[in-house]
This record gives C-alpha cells, sequence and structure tokens, in this order.
C-alpha cells in the first residue's frame, strides 16, 4: 500500500519508476539543498579569514582548525537566541519573509547541471535536481520571485530602515535584472538552447563555429561562451552583484544609512536564513557564469565520450570496490571529474565575488541607478544588435 | 514541461520543512525574557523612534517599476526570437531585418525615457 502510494507520487513527480530510482532521486533533492546550506558556513570562513589575510590580519581563529568551525558554533548560537517580534510588525509575513527568501534561492540551483549522468544497470541518474528544458527561463523567473522575500521583510517589520532597506533592494534588482536578461540573449543565439544541459554539451571539446558555411576549428582554446560573448560575461557578472545585493551593489544594507536594511529587525535563526539565501544566490550566480561562459562541469578540450574512455581504461579497481560493471563505473568517475571541474570553476567565481568586496567601494544609489539603466542597458542592447549582425554575416543563405 | 518541474516540489517541500524546522527549535531553544514597550520599539539606535511606519518614499520607486515591466516585457519577445534565428537565417534575411526594426523601436522607447529625465536621481 504505501510502497504503490510513493510509486504513484513518483511517476506524477517525475522522480523515478521504481522504489530504487524513487529514493535515490529524493536523496539527491536533500543531499543537493543540503550540500548548498552547508556551503554557506564554508563561504562566510573564507569571506573571513580571507580578507583578513588581505588586510595582513588574523580573522576568526579560535574554533576548531584555523577557526573552521566558527560558524559552526554561530550556527548553533542562532538557535539558542530569542524569538523577538517588533512592535506593530505583520506578524504572519515578518516570520514568513525568511523563508519566501530562501526559497527561490535554493530552487534556483535545482536547475543547474552539477555533473554528467551516471548510468547504474538500466538507470540513469542525472546531476540535477530537475532537468527542466527551458532552464534559463525557469531561473530567470524564480530568482525574480526573490523580492518579494525582501519585501514583505522591510515592510512586515515596521521600521521606517527595514521599509527604506526593502525598496531598495527591490528597485536594484529590478533595474539590474533588465540588463541580465538582455545580456543572455547573445548567449540564447549561440547556443539555440533554453536548457543548460543543451548548453553545456555544445562547450566541450575545442572552439569550433561555422562561417559562412565553413567550419572553423581552433585547437588551442576550449569551445567555451565567453570567446562568443565576452561582453555580456561582464553584463551578467556586474548584473549578477547588483541581484544578490553584495558589495559593491548592497545599498539596501549599507550600514553607514540603513543600519542592516530589510533585516534590520530580524535576529537569531530568522536573520540566519536571510544570510543563507544571499550565499545561495551568490553560488547560483557563479554556477550559472560558469554554466554559462565556462563550459559548466565539461572539462574544456576532452568531451564526456573521450573521459568516459579514459575511466573505461583506467578505472577496473573502482569498479571492483563499487561492484558494479566497468561501463557503470567509468559513468560514475566521469561524473565525479565533472563535478571535480564544476566545483572548481564555481569556486573560482565564488572566490571573485570574496574579492571584489574587499577591494571595491560601495556605490551612490543615483550612481547604481545610472550604472544600471544608462549604462549596463545600451551596452546589453548593442551587445544584442552587434551579435545578430554578425550572426547573420556568417549564415545567411547558406 | 509541467511534469519536469515534480523535483522541484519535493525541493520547494524540503526547503520549507527546514525553515520551519530551524524557526520551531529557536522558539523552543531560545530564552523567554518579559518583553517591555521600549525593547518591542522599533531600532532607532536607542532614542524614541520617529516616523516609524508609514514612512513617505520617492516617487522614483515607482517609476523604475513601471519603466522595468515596460522594459522587461520586450526583452521576453525576444527570447523566442533568439533560438529561431540562425535556423530561419538560412532563409533570408527577413527575420535579421524584423530584429532591427525591433531594436530600433525599443531603443526610441529607451532614448524617449532618457531625454525625459526618467532615468535621474538627483
Amino acid at each position: 500500500m504505501f510502497g504503490r502510494a510513493t510509486l504513484w507520487i513518483g511517476i506524477k513527480l517525475k522522480m523515478g519508476t521504481s522504489p530504487f530510482e524513487f529514493l535515490i532521486n529524493t536523496l539527491k533533492v536533500a543531499l543537493i539543498f543540503i550540500m548548498t546550506v552547508n556551503i554557506v558556513p564554508l563561504l562566510v570562513w573564507v569571506e573571513r579569514r580571507g580578507p583578513a589575510f588581505m588586510q595582513n590580519r588574523l580573522g576568526p581563529n579560535r574554533v576548531g582548525p584555523l577557526g573552521l568551525f566558527q560558524l559552526l558554533a554561530d550556527a548553533v548560537k542562532f538557535i539558542f537566541k530569542e524569538e523577538f517580534i517588533p512592535e506593530n510588525a505583520n506578524r504572519v509575513l515578518y516570520f514568513m519573509a525568511p523563508g519566501l527568501c530562501l526559497l527561490p534561492a535554493a530552487l534556483t540551483f535545482a536547475a543547474v547541471p552539477l555533473a554528467s549522468p551516471i548510468h547504474i544497470g538500466d538507470y540513469t541518474f542525472k546531476i540535477q535536481i530537475a532537468d527542466i528544458n527551458v532552464g534559463i527561463v525557469y531561473i530567470f523567473a524564480v530568482a525574480s520571485l526573490g523580492v518579494y522575500g525582501i519585501l514583505s521583510a522591510g515592510w512586515s517589520s515596521a521600521n521606517k530602515y527595514s521599509l527604506m532597506g526593502a525598496l531598495r533592494a527591490s528597485s536594484q534588482m529590478i533595474s539590474y535584472e533588465l540588463a541580465m536578461g538582455l545580456s543572455i540573449i547573445g548567449i540564447l543565439l549561440i547556443y539555440q538552447s533554453f536548457s543548460l544541459n543543451d548548453m553545456v554539451l555544445a562547450q566541450e571539446g575545442p572552439l569550433k563555429f561555422v562561417w559562412q558555411g565553413k567550419e572553423i576549428i581552433i585547437p588551442f582554446l576550449p569551445n567555451w561562451g565567453v570567446w562568443y560573448q565576452p561582453v555580456a560575461l561582464i553584463l551578467f557578472m556586474t548584473a549578477g552583484f547588483a541581484e544578490t545585493n553584495r558589495l559593491p551593489f548592497d545599498l539596501p544594507e549599507g550600514e553607514a544609512e540603513l543600519v542592516a536594511g530589510y533585516h534590520t529587525e530580524y535576529g537569531g535563526f530568522k536573520f540566519n536564513i536571510f544570510f543563507m539565501a544571499e550565499y545561495a544566490h551568490m553560488i547560483t550566480a557563479s554556477a550559472l557564469i560558469t554554466t554559462l561562459f565556462f563550459g559548466g562541469y565539461s572539462l574544456g578540450f576532452a568531451n564526456t565520450a573521450q573521459v568516459t574512455q579514459f575511466w573505461a581504461e583506467h578505472g577496473q579497481s573502482a569498479a571492483g570496490m563499487l561492484g558494479i560493471s566497468i561501463a557503470d563505473a567509468a559513468t560514475v568517475l566521469t561524473s565525479l571529474t565533472h563535478l571535480a571541474a564544476f566545483s572548481l570553476k564555481t569556486g573560482f567565481w565564488l572566490f571573485i565575488y570574496i574579492w571584489v568586496r574587499w577591494t571595491l567601494p560601495r556605490f551612490r544609489y543615483d550612481q547604481l541607478m545610472d550604472l544600471g539603466w544608462k549604462t549596463l542597458l545600451p551596452w546589453a542592447l548593442a551587445n544584442v544588435v552587434i551579435t545578430t549582425t554578425i550572426m547573420f554575416f556568417a549564415h545567411v543563405g547558406n | 514541461m509541467i511534469q519536469q518541474l515534480g523535483p522541484i516540489l519535493v525541493l520547494a517541500g524540503v526547503v520549507i520543512g527546514f525553515v520551519f524546522l530551524m524557526i520551531f527549535l529557536t522558539n523552543l531553544a531560545g530564552p523567554k525574557r518579559l518583553s517591555s514597550p521600549r525593547k518591542n520599539m522599533p531600532y532607532e539606535c536607542g532614542i524614541p523612534g520617529t516616523n516609524t511606519a508609514g514612512t513617505k518614499f520617492s516617487v522614483k520607486f515607482y517609476l523604475t517599476a513601471i519603466l522595468f515591466i515596460l522594459f522587461d516585457i520586450e526583452v521576453i519577445f525576444l527570447y523566442p526570437w533568439a533560438l529561431i534565428y540562425v535556423d530561419f537565417l538560412k532563409q533570408g534575411p527577413f527575420i535579421f531585418v524584423e530584429m532591427v526594426v525591433f531594436m530600433a523601436i525599443l531603443t526610441f522607447g529607451l532614448f524617449y525615457v532618457w531625454k525625459g529625465h526618467a532615468l535621474d536621481w538627483d
């Protein structure tokens, strides 16, 4: 009875057609979410220790080796804080707001492919929570819902600083969403797909494109999106900084004028959830930069078939250890290799996020709006026109 | 399409469960101290608050939101066009000319808003 019910839910939700597949897919969803949540303490550690070294001081170094357990201690401390509700606050919205912030942040990451699929027997498992064929549109749609969490947090706490912070945040996020959405069009023109998986597969192997019917191959460069769309990378990255409310665009939290912005009245674990949401947004933005411009999980020159071939020849011991056939073990090892490549690339962009935060000063609000509307938007429009013109000469009549 | 969103629903359940659990745990484990009118006041650096709720704010925020909706809808029109662009180019330059006209209108709109000082913040 229970088994049949799970099976029915499994088929309805595309979670698998057999109990084994259902179990693995559910574990995968939980694991990827827990992983995202657990990268946050690590990132905060890098964010505190890294700049400490840049500024010639020590940073947190008391709890655990190198201060690595500092954030674990912080998380436990957050649970033991007093639950506080400010006067005149809208209680329902006040408690819902952290969840409304974390939800879109976690859901956007679900559409990003982390590694190539694993085959075990008759089963195929994608290392991605949901393979959506309109992935990039889905990500933009869900990411824009993040504004609601911030607005409800700011409005429900009945504090003028919160309200101003929320207004600034929402105004900034929608302004930069335009430039972000426009910068993606060049990428869409080149890959001709909304699916992030297709984009990664299109970026495997050496640089290769069609010019007036002739195929041109440049063997010493990987086939990454950044060679086709360098301007889009700069626009996307800048807009990404603004979307995640990070410095130099952290006006919503400008502590000199707004105390702490939209989460002024929040404390304890509710504040921690806002923190997690910000870092989850950062992880998604880095993962997207990797996927769209730097080949996603692919290894650059070697495509998936070549990596699988390599592991089929060298992976006998792993196959023996896991007790599966050599062909299946090769897909597992390929997937792990790809996951490592993806983590390295994403980690690099996360480091850039942290580096920029400790390098650049904060913008003024009118400068921020001018940059979004008067600089990024015209550049993004020009990028679309120039890309289409070049592609017109590359493809017309052939 | 809707079917592919199944795992997303499961993930949404996990996230909501996590948030509820954590807020519940804080309620359970956190200290319960007496509340006083002073303590429950909205934060104002320790002095009695002024203009706590319902402060007026600049009309610029509304204007930005309206402009965003206008431009965002036009940007969304470009998405399906971008997917079929290369395939349609093989049949001639019509789709390119269409794009140039559309972008000209979009750019004119931006220029009009710009010259109308709707983008100025000071």
